[in-house]
């Protein structure tokens, strides 16, 4: 075995047996996630992101709302009841990064998909306690405005490279999709996509 | 969860996680001294810096060793137990889902002699129970008081579910149709139809149904083209259509907001209210059938009050 004195002298071996020693976990825990059908495969019906909703989602990153909304349901009887069925693994496919969160100052928005009408949403990001008197939540009037997006098509080709798969067609019509369009419209219709596809059981 | 897509993730995550676990103990065995005997001087390290200060090679202390090979066993102890090296379920073979489903039935069984008293009973039955009440409270307030309010009085474009105005019914199969399946009440846009004038008149038409202060020529105007554009669904009298959710115009309930300018909006631009049906967000939850019973009744209860 190799002594304590002979690692501490040289540095290129100290080096190399701290990368071994530090690299088992992600190796053991990281590495196999990418080589698992659950975590892989998309649940059924899963598509990837729409023009719109794409647009609507990066809003959704810009305006902060994963600082108080969480997109996980967990399998806890508690959530389940109050949101619907627990999250998994094959609804994230399409989101890169990941909106999961950590904090729940408001709800888990992962189930909110269909649950509420686009007039609701909308009357809702306007001005939140015209629907809800008791909310805290801000209101987002901004977002009423004309839905500017010129990276639409860079950001459907890049996803590409991932294997969002996104056809030609697909991507010229893109800029056509969100004309005439508000920021609003792009963000509901993200909320509207979220966890749609949930397993049937 | 196990499912790799190759038998080797699985041998590979086992064989990593053992050989680590081996290795850090050979490691630090193999870098443990004996224990100084009493009296004796730690052994000195070569380098001595600034002539006096010296590194001495104690021993590792003893209770440190002990914590260290204690998480050692831990690791090894927890590995045989529960889920970890690879396709492996552990011999208590608990599962993530396992434990919520477990919770799921206890919730069931706790529960279900509660609901299953319900269930043999009619909705206004029910509806007369302040347990089923309460009980139903807390279902509204968890998937209906988004849109209805936490005390059901609703908002403009969301119904007042207290005043026994109902635009589908507020009988209890009605009811129960409604929170299943969801309602969509569409008024198309008449103002291009219309035109701005011809709006105006049968605004003034239809606040003239509820006997609101109006412009009476106006409203006179208004008659023939209400019963031309508006009658096939509001019916010749206003009084509405529930098989449609057409409201009704001749009571004082404005959905939309009953000013002249409410009125004159909801016309020309239409109208499109959706009641997204609760069949989904409670299709996972357990006892469904008991919870739509008990919620039917709550909002059958909420107008029966105020009758």
């Amino acid at each position: 075995m190799i002594s304590h004195a002979t690692i501490e002298k040289n540095l290129g071996l100290l080096i190399v047996l701290t990368i071994l020693i530090v690299s088992v976990g992600g190796l053991v825990q990281i590495v196999p996630l990418f080589f698992q059908t659950s975590t892989t495969t998309a649940v059924a019906g899963l598509k990837p992101y729409t023009a719109l909703q794409l647009s609507g989602r990066d809003i959704y990153i810009r305006e902060g709302c994963v600082g108080c909304h969480s997109q996980m349901v967990r399998p806890f009887r508690a959530e389940t009841e109050r949101y619907g069925h627990y999250s998994v693994a094959g609804e994230f496919i399409y989101d890169r990064p990941f909106l999961w969160g950590s904090k729940r100052t408001g709800p888990d928005l992962h189930r909110v998909g269909g649950r509420y009408s686009d007039a609701w949403h909308v009357a809702h990001l306007m001005n939140p306690r015209d629907v809800v008197p008791e909310s805290n939540m801000p209101a987002y009037p901004w977002l009423d405005r004309p839905l500017k997006d010129a990276a639409i098509q860079t950001k459907m080709r890049r996803l590409n490279l991932v294997g969002h798969g996104y056809s030609e067609a697909e991507i010229a019509a893109a800029p056509a999709e969100l004309e005439g369009k508000t920021e609003m419209d792009a963000v509901v219709a993200y909320l509207q996509s979220l966890g749609i596809h949930a397993p049937k059981n | 969860m196990s499912d790799f897509t190759h038998g080797f993730w699985s041998i590979f995550i086992s064989v990593l996680t053992v050989l680590s676990i081996v290795g850090t103990w050979i490691f630090l065995k193999s870098q443990t001294t004996r224990k100084l005997a009493p009296g004796e001087k730690p052994e000195l390290m070569e380098h001595t810096w600034d002539g006096d200060l010296r590194d001495l090679n104690n021993p590792l202390p003893r209770w440190w060793l002990g914590l260290f090979y204690g998480t050692l066993v831990f690791a090894l102890v927890y590995l045989a137990l529960w889920p970890g090296l690879g396709n492996f379920p552990g011999l208590l073979k608990w599962t993530q889902l396992g434990e919520y489903e477990a919770e799921v039935q206890a919730a069931e069984a706790k529960f279900q002699p509660v609901y299953a008293a319900f269930m043999q009973q009619d909705i206004p039955t029910v509806a007369a129970s302040p347990d089923a009440r309460a009980i139903g409270r807390n279902l509204f307030l968890t998937y209906c008081s988004q849109c209805h309010g936490s005390n059901a009085e609703g908002a403009t474009g969301y119904p007042n579910l207290t005043d026994g105005d109902w635009l589908y019914g507020g009988d209890p199969d009605a009811i129960r149709a409604t929170l299943t399946d969801g309602r969509s009440g569409i008024m198309p846009a008449m103002g291009e139809a219309l035109g701005a004038q011809g709006t105006k008149e049968v605004t003034h038409y239809v606040m003239s149904l509820s006997g609101r202060t109006h412009d009476a020529a106006l409203a006179d105007a208004g008659r023939p083209k209400f019963a031309e554009n508006c009658a096939a669904c509001h019916m010749p009298d206003g009084t509405g259509m529930q098989a449609m959710g057409a409201p009704n115009l001749t009571d004082k309930v404005w959905l939309y907001g009953g000013s002249e300018g409410a009125i004159i909006e909801s016309i020309a631009k239409g109208r499109n209210g959706v009641m997204p049906g609760i069949a989904q967000t409670l299709g996972t939850t357990s006892n469904k059938e008991a919870k739509l019973h008990l919620l039917t009744a709550y909002v059958y209860s909420l107008s029966q009050q105020t009758k």
